[in-house]
């Protein structure tokens, strides 16, 4: 446990938190962004380089952008008037803190037993070329299924958002 | 302390958050984004567990992660062209007030 990850964390628990609790939909998707940079920098604490830079290049790149381009199509950034929570706020931050709770607890119980408290050696050298090497060769077919996966939420997330004006005459 | 036991702590917060705003925000899009909170939890556990596991060089845990970036993405995508066609629809993104199933 270093000072750079509890300085990394802060920043993602700060950006998730401010992406939940701001009143501005638009500072909630940049918020996001932070807290999704701040995950990114984990995965590279980590050492899983490609990890981190498909995480920024998915979620900073395209999943954050996707955000914002929704909440301007739908004009999410107005505040409604009654309020941006829900009817009943208390109990899905019960439901959330009793879940953190338990997760908590159970980490917390379990350290004894988890592996790495040992293996604070230097992190395992992956290089991308592996990484490679394991999508062709043993995870082709995971591989084949996102790759068809992908394609299909691609023409349906088109279709879906795709005006029905035909229909409607 | 377990530096594994940090990052676990760190993703159940996270991922708590990202409970919270999925159950308490109003607005459809915000609920996403505290789903999209949730799965990158899930996957900041899947590289701590690779990191500390006792063989990284499989790279199991790492390709889990990867694999679910990749159909977090196409989640994302189908997500928000659902709110948006049901905004084109219903000319609202407030989740207690889509409380018919009829269009």
């Amino acid at each position: 446990m270093n000072f750079a990850f509890y300085l990394i964390s802060g920043l993602a628990v700060a950006g998730a938190l401010a992406a939940v609790l701001l009143k501005n939909t638009v500072h909630c998707a940049l918020a996001l962004t932070v807290a999704f940079a701040g995950i990114a920098m984990l995965f590279l604490q980590l050492g899983a380089q490609f990890a981190g830079f498909a995480q920024i290049l998915v979620y900073i790149g395209a999943v954050a952008i996707l955000v914002v381009f929704a909440i301007l199509l739908t004009r999410g950034s107005e505040t409604p008037r009654d309020g941006v929570y829900s009817k009943f706020p208390l109990t899905g931050l019960a439901i959330a803190a009793a879940v953190f709770a338990v997760l908590g607890w159970a980490v917390l119980n379990s350290a004894s037993a988890l592996p790495g408290a040992e293996t604070t050696s230097a992190a395992p050298t992956v290089t991308v070329m592996d990484i490679g090497n394991a999508l062709m060769s043993r995870y082709v077919l995971p591989l084949e299924i996102v790759a068809l996966l992908l394609t299909a939420a691609l023409i349906g997330a088109v279709i879906v958002a795709m005006h029905e004006k035909e229909e409607a005459n | 302390m377990n530096p594994l036991t940090g990052y676990l702590l760190v993703a159940a917060l996270l991922f708590a958050i990202g409970l919270a705003g999925a159950l308490t925000r109003r607005n459809a899009i915000l609920v996403l984004i505290g789903i999209e909170l949730m799965l990158n939890a899930a996957n900041l556990n899947l590289i701590a567990f690779w990191r500390y596991g006792p063989h990284p060089e499989a790279l199991t845990g790492m390709m889990f992660a990867i694999f679910s970036i990749a159909v977090a993405a196409a989640e994302a995508a189908v997500g928000l062209g659902l709110v948006i066609s049901i905004h084109r629809h219903a000319h609202t993104t407030d989740l207690d007030a889509m409380n018919r199933m009829k269009g």
